[in-house]
């Protein structure tokens, strides 16, 4: 369940209600989204690298930037157009501004006769960032929608995460160009938006041989608000424009650089918990924690406790944790996952398959980060296809 | 559209812990105490047997800690703890009047969430088919978040059958709720054993599963509720087992890495449940196999 | 509170370079509160006046190199109620253990110009060889927040909160783009142990493994990937025989990737 965002109540969207940007107007995007309070973030090239950041004006954004990616190999590469949204798998993900990496959650203090008083974070007086978050593919977006389950779908609401994400206006760009590590299409994310996509603007994004033409649809209340803003020089469509969009997104349902099964994942992995693939993936796991870290979806966090120099101030933080740190599983007397195999079990079996039991769906959502960012190149693709396999084979051998 | 939104929907903080102080210290052995705690403001919410807290000391550190007493009247609750790391032994330091920070109630309770439907739905508060015997096994400081569902059991005399606890610790200095352990074996509901002897113990001298040998229950009828080290729960599972009671009314208390209580920091995972969220208390037939994977 | 007399801090060195004390110096804006808040009571560096033992809380820096030293530091264990090692020199034997797999006399007499006045021990070893200790802080030099975070856990009786996870870790957390992946540099990153805010990716240099290697690393699976972003195999061997040589992990780490050239020499051979 998302937050209300008033993305839940949205009108489908519809073809007749879409509007033409000239991709040189995106700045005035930029303008309609800064005077209602929003800071835009979205792609920008730094460090050899199409990561996430603070926009200040649409200047920033990876105008012709495109990526060739490999596993555990990631280069920007010059683009024969201009689009701005052409690149796929970066070293980032939005949790870095919804869930960020580490968050103060409450004070407290002792005063002189032992009174302890405490003071929960929500109750500060420091504003909620407000994102608008530019650029958001439909692999990202499931992966919001997967965050959304885990932190506000359950019996309690996340204190950091539900007030941004709440806050956040969501401008999705469907996927016209799926990295070689990309497949969202066999795990049904993307790279299309449907109507129903949960953000406040979906957008096309065509590039032509010297223009490039946003085709934009509003998906909620306030993102058709945004889009009749008179200082916005959206026209209607050129009536080719929905067909390129369609077919755009056609050809890159075809062009996905890797498939992962998922029928049935689930139980493979559930019956595969003693393979001896793991004690082979394991031996080449340098179990740094990057593919979590880079997970859009890896929620998890540990806590810190800090006390000042005087003693008598304390405050709890809680900052991004993974798996893969021998402390995870700790319980008195030691760490239940002390091999590396079984920390890269946990994390491969709680992606593509407890998930399921714990939320309802898969936590993969086929970005390909995972692969990309693993600097010795493991594939979850492969190791998932490696198990099918033997669950198959061991079947046949029962039978 | 407000610049600041708190916590959603008015739902509660339950993270930021209440004040609670302690209103007496009991020393269990010694480095176990029982904290009977009682807010200095508000009060959490009513607490079930089994379910647990997170006990904040001041500057140190937060740690789980099941109930072991649920007051029937009243806010108080008491949590009993074992100095094994820096945020019990902080905790196990504190002194009548001194202040504890915690957070809960979490967790599912010993009835498993199985409640009376209306009025005249024949379910008992622990879950369990009116009249049927009850067999309580716990090892170590396993016995304190199985001490209410006793203290429940025996205030509501002819509501359950035979009710049999069976206790266990390493050596007689380590039994925890002594007082209460005596007052049951008085009545006839308890026995004790120890691995261990030493001078002046004249009680069983084995494992908490002997002392399911002599246990006079009705296994077709017979609900069992077993928290202690994974190893003895998993023995007590099987001895039960062996006397005929099914997998489905042997219920366990288990123990994960929990740092959160509200099923978002993933520490808690046994694969395919969040101890915090969809337990501690699971049945044989769903713990079984979790703890049958090795580092799962 | 205020009345309770404040514990004691004393600040040790043996075979160092003084930068891990510094980095208590360091601290600047919070060295005046800390000074309110323990009494420093043998600190050679900041100040000649000392006070006796015994001490609550002993900063032990460099490695135990001569034969007094190790006198020295069982005196300092006896008198300390609490001792935590700070840096390569303490936790790991620090740049000068490179001296442990060679000719020590060798060594001696070509470096030094009378060498029959040096007294040295054939090996530079960390102090938890030699005696007891309670924590152990990394790093070269070790981290300001570090110290300060294990400082203030210690006067609240806290467990320091210092992970032993990787560098990976820091820098997906700022967000600094990963050097190995998206440059093809070489990085010990994925080996060694958190703690230095992931400094040098930061600024697009590969890590070089100052803070020693992270818990159960597995060194042998980065050796390829080291290969291929062009490291020889000496180099490697190299990389990892700097400020943590000794540190059981990167020793063994620089004996594989060197062992390797011999596999492969003596194959070739074949």
């Amino acid at each position: 369940m998302a937050p209300d965002t008033g993305t839940a109540k949205t009108p489908p969207a519809n073809d007749a209600d879409a509007r033409e940007l000239a991709q040189e107007d995106l700045q005035a995007l930029f303008d309609a989204l800064t005077a209602r309070g929003w800071t835009v973030v979205g792609p920008t090239e730094r460090d050899g690298a199409v990561v996430l950041a603070e926009l200040a004006s649409a200047d920033k954004l990876p105008y012709g930037v495109g990526v060739a990616l490999a596993p555990g190999g990631y280069r920007v590469r010059r683009r024969e157009d201009r689009a701005a949204f052409a690149h796929s798998a970066g070293p980032q993900s939005w949790k870095t501004f919804l869930h960020p990496e580490r968050a103060r959650l409450w004070q407290a203090d002792r005063d002189g006769d032992g009174t302890v008083t405490f003071t929960p974070d929500a109750e500060e007086k420091s504003p909620v960032p407000r994102y608008a978050l530019l650029g958001v593919h439909p692999c990202d977006l499931a992966a919001i929608a997967r965050l959304d389950r885990v932190l506000t779908g359950g019996a309690f609401r996340d204190p950091v995460y539900t007030p941004r994400r709440e806050a956040a206006f969501v401008i999705a760009v469907a996927c016209g160009e799926p990295g070689e590590l990309c497949f969202c299409a066999s795990v049904g994310t993307g790279p299309g938006l449907r109507d129903d996509a949960p953000c406040d603007l979906a957008v096309h994004e065509i590039a032509g041989d010297d223009d490039v033409r946003l085709l934009i649809s509003a998906h909620s209340a306030r993102g058709a608000e945004v889009l009749a803003d008179p200082r916005l020089p959206v026209r209607d469509p050129d009536p080719q424009l929905p067909e390129l969009a369609r077919c755009q997104t056609e050809a890159a349902e075809r062009r996905m650089g890797r498939e992962l099964e998922a029928e049935g994942l689930r139980d493979v992995l559930a019956e595969t918990l003693d393979s001896p693939v793991w004690d082979e993936v394991a031996s080449r796991c340098l179990t740094c924690g990057n593919c979590t870290m880079v997970c859009p979806t890896c929620f998890c966090t540990t806590t810190e406790d800090t006390t000042d120099l005087t003693g008598d101030h304390a405050e709890r933080w809680r900052r991004w944790d993974s798996c893969f740190d021998l402390d995870f599983s700790y319980v008195h007397g030691g760490s239940v996952r002390t091999s590396g195999r079984s920390r890269y079990r946990q994390w491969l079996t709680h992606k593509l398959g407890t998930w399921h039991d714990q939320f309802g769906s898969s936590g993969c959502v086929g970005c390909g980060r995972c692969i990309v960012w693993c600097p010795v190149g493991i594939d979850l693709t492969v190791e998932a296809a490696r198990l099918r396999e033997e669950a198959g084979a061991s079947e046949e051998g029962t039978a | 559209m407000t610049d600041t939104v708190a916590v959603a929907d008015g739902a509660p903080d339950v993270v930021t812990p209440l004040p609670y102080r302690v209103r007496h210290r009991l020393r269990e052995t010694a480095d176990t105490v029982t904290l009977d705690l009682v807010p200095v403001g508000t009060a959490l919410p009513r607490y079930r047997p089994g379910q647990f807290s997170m006990l904040y000391a001041f500057g140190v550190g937060e740690i789980p800690v099941s109930v072991s007493a649920v007051a029937s009247g009243g806010d108080a609750i008491a949590h009993t703890i074992r100095a094994v790391g820096k945020a019990s032994e902080a905790l196990c330091r504190l002194r009548p009047g001194e202040v504890v920070g915690v957070c809960g109630p979490f967790g599912n309770d010993w009835a498993l969430g199985i409640r009376p439907a209306g009025a005249d739905d024949p379910v008992t508060p622990l879950g369990t088919a009116p009249g049927e015997d009850l067999i309580v096994m716990g090892g170590g400081l396993g016995l304190s978040p199985l001490r209410p569902v006793v203290l429940h059991a025996l205030s509501r005399p002819g509501f359950y059958g035979w009710l049999t606890v069976l206790a266990g610790a390493r050596t007689p200095h380590e039994l925890v709720h002594r007082a209460d352990l005596m007052q049951w074996h008085a009545l006839g509901e308890a026995k004790i054993t120890v691995d261990r002897a030493e001078a002046g113990w004249t009680g069983p001298v084995g494992l908490v599963t002997d002392l399911l040998r002599h246990a006079v229950f009705r296994p077709e009828r017979t609900t069992a509720f077993v928290c202690g080290p994974e190893p003895m729960m998993r023995a007590s599972a099987e001895a039960l087992m062996d006397r005929g009671v099914a997998p489905d009314r042997i219920r366990l208390s288990l123990e994960r890495n929990m740092r959160c209580a509200t099923a978002w920091c993933g520490h808690c995972q046994l694969g395919r449940v969040l101890v915090c969220r969809d337990g501690p208390i699971f049945t044989w037939d769903q713990a079984a196999a979790l703890l049958a994977v090795h580092e799962l | 509170m205020s009345c309770a007399p404040r514990p004691k801090l004393a600040v040790w060195k043996f075979s160092s370079c003084d930068g891990c004390q510094l980095t208590l110096l360091d601290c600047e804006e919070d060295l005046l509160p800390l000074a309110d808040r323990v009494e420093i009571a043998y600190f050679l560096e900041a100040s000649r006046a000392t006070s006796p033992d015994p001490y609550d809380l002993s900063l032990v820096e460099g490695s135990i190199a001569t034969k007094d030293d190790i006198d020295r530091i069982r005196e300092i264990r006896a008198q300390s109620r609490v001792l935590v090692t700070i840096g390569a020199c303490a936790t790991a034997g620090g740049i000068q253990a490179l001296r442990n797999a060679r000719d020590f006399e060798q060594l001696r007499s070509v470096v030094y110009a009378q060498p029959e006045y040096i007294d040295e021990l054939a090996t530079s070893t960390p102090i938890a060889d030699h005696v007891r200790v309670d924590f152990e802080l990394r790093g070269c030099p070790i981290d300001k927040r570090q110290l300060l975070e294990v400082i203030t856990a210690f006067l609240a009786g806290r467990k320091p909160d210092i992970p032993d996870h990787s560098v990976c870790f820091e820098c997906k957390r700022r967000g600094v783009t990963c050097v190995t992946v998206a440059h093809g540099t070489p990085c010990l990153g994925p080996v060694t142990q958190a703690g230095c805010g992931a400094l040098c990716p930061a600024f697009g240099r590969g890590c070089f493994g100052c803070f020693g290697p992270k818990a159960d690393p597995n060194t042998r699976a980065l050796l390829p990937l080291l290969r291929t972003d062009g490291l020889a195999d000496q180099d490697v061997a190299r990389l990892y025989r700097t400020y943590n040589a000794e540190a059981p992990a990167f020793r063994e780490a620089a004996r594989e990737a060197t062992d390797t050239v011999k596999e492969t020499a003596e194959e070739t051979r074949r």
